[in-house]
């Protein structure tokens, strides 16, 4: 019984990918529209001269919150793993 | 380390530092930004670990400052998000304020350090908060092999 679940799963998946790398759009020619407006207006509605900076820090700022939040919860982690331990002697 | 190593490091992490904050401060003009500017002084401060030991840096850098100035950074970066919060969360409110307003023209050009709004104060307190962080995260790291060695 796990077994033929497994296969019928595994063959969904595999069907998924094969059906994703035919309907792929073409290379260069990517569908949505977002990256020409962001291109056009960056400047404009930021004032930034880097887009990329635009997107990171404007357009995809909760992005730029998560990483942040994922880099204190690493430094907190390492600082209580490494932290001096009181002598109880 | 031996002598060469001290004077010539004490030497070029100053170029080190500058060029990390360099890059955190001309973050919305050139590539770079905050993350990769606060990694460049970061490695200033492991220069300088590796050069002089742990110990000696611990002297004058605490890692209880080092978190003081991370959290104050996460605090610069969620305030400058709310400031927005009239119109939406993350809204860039200071474009055509007095203050980093200047709008550039469009197309290629060198662009000028008075623009970009709110993205230079969030790229400031996301410098402060990587440096702080991963200067913090080699210190301790650094203390713990330290007193290891010293308990073998």
């Amino acid at each position: 019984m796990r077994k033929i679940a497994m296969a019928v799963s595994l063959s969904i998946f595999i069907g998924f990918l094969i059906a994703t790398a035919f309907l792929i759009h073409p290379f260069g020619y990517p569908p949505s529209e977002m990256d020409d407006y962001i291109i056009e207006n960056a400047q404009s509605e930021t004032g930034a001269n880097s887009a990329v900076t635009a997107v990171v820090f404007d357009y995809r700022g909760f992005d730029t919150l998560g990483e942040a939040t994922i880099l204190f919860t690493a430094v907190t982690g390492v600082v209580m793993l490494f932290r001096k331990k009181k002598r109880e002697e | 380390m031996s002598k060469i190593v001290r004077t010539m490091s004490s030497l070029l992490v100053l170029f080190v530092f500058i060029y990390g904050l360099y890059i955190i401060m001309h973050g919305h003009l050139t590539p770079g930004g905050g993350f990769q500017g606060g990694a460049v002084f970061a490695s200033g401060v492991a220069l300088l670990i590796v050069a002089f030991g742990s110990n000696n840096i611990h002297k004058s850098l605490k890692e209880h400052h080092l978190s003081v100035l991370e959290s104050s950074g996460a605090l610069i970066f969620i305030g400058m998000a709310f400031g927005g919060l009239a119109i939406v969360f993350f809204y860039n409110f200071l474009v055509g304020s007095p203050i980093f307003g200047h709008i550039p023209p469009s197309g290629p050009n060198p662009g000028d350090l008075w623009t970009g709004g709110v993205i230079p104060f969030m790229n400031i307190a996301v410098g402060l908060k990587v440096l702080a962080g991963l200067s913090a995260i080699l210190l301790v790291m650094a203390l713990a092999t330290t007193i290891m060695e010293v308990e073998e």
